[in-house]
């Protein structure tokens, strides 16, 4: 049975545990400490945006099973605003009028995959996920240069 | 708040004592600028030992005390950051400017006092 806990984002107090959540859920799953800390600071960078820009939203962290491999899910959603320009937020020069635009850039260097799914008034979901024992040395002999 | 801010002659020792919230580490830093005034401080040791995380909001803040410190003359030496935690700050390309880094306590105070 795959491991799934929903965290109510209302205030910066429920970031914290959404990334106490997220570092427990790692550790069952066999991630290392410093993966688990990938993870908890990446959705502290999503669970803000959720508080500043949205006001509420919700983190489900979810336990992913997919051929011979596991991972860890955080979906982040809310009914805020939404983001007119998915593709401007993710460039690495990008900053928003608050100075938060550290966030979503912070999240794409910690965690494996990162997809934004938003449009303006119709709310933000944002789908990070990490895999196990991911091989970060083959995979810079495989792209890096 | 979870952070004791002692005073030790010339120099304020801070540790944090748990994760902090957001709103948390701005009282720390508005306390911590604060103090310094006061005690007219040379320097401020802040133990961030307790922390789980230090992320972009974290590391501005303690930043911007330190970079508001420089201009006072005083030092700033941010002390205990776990094997973890920096590992994360350097995939992300965070880094603490203007501020001194020093393994522990002991370092730091010995950094402060050299």
């Amino acid at each position: 049975m795959s491991e799934e806990i929903r965290v109510p984002i209302e205030s910066d107090a429920d970031t914290v545990i959404a990334r106490q959540v997220g570092r427990d859920v790692a550790l069952r799953l066999g991630f290392t400490r410093t993966d688990a800390t990938f993870i908890a600071t990446a959705i502290s960078e999503i669970a803000r945006n959720i508080t500043v820009h949205a006001g509420a939203g919700e983190m489900i962290v979810r336990e992913l099973n997919e051929d011979d491999r596991t991972g860890l899910a955080v979906i982040a959603q809310d009914e805020g605003p939404g983001i007119a320009d998915v593709a401007a937020v993710m460039r690495e020069d990008y900053r928003s009028n608050l100075g938060l635009g550290m966030g979503i850039w912070g999240a794409m260097r910690l965690m494996d995959e990162v997809d934004i799914t938003s449009r303006p008034g119709g709310g933000t979901t944002v789908t990070m996920k990490k895999w196990c024992g991911f091989d970060e040395v083959a995979a810079f002999l495989d792209h890096g240069t | 708040m979870a952070v004791s801010i002692l005073k030790q002659g010339d120099y304020l020792i801070a540790s944090v004592q748990s994760a902090l919230t957001d709103t948390e580490v701005i009282e720390l830093r508005d306390a911590l600028l604060a103090q310094v005034a006061k005690h007219r401080s040379r320097g401020v040791i802040v133990d961030v030992a307790a922390l789980d995380i230090i992320d972009s909001f974290a590391a501005r803040s303690l930043t911007t005390v330190a970079r508001t410190n420089r201009l006072r003359g005083a030092k700033t030496v941010i002390v205990g950051i776990q094997p973890e935690v920096a590992v994360a700050m350097s995939q992300f390309g965070l880094r603490l400017d203007s501020a001194y880094i020093a393994l522990d306590l002991e370092a730091g105070i010995q950094l402060l006092t050299a």
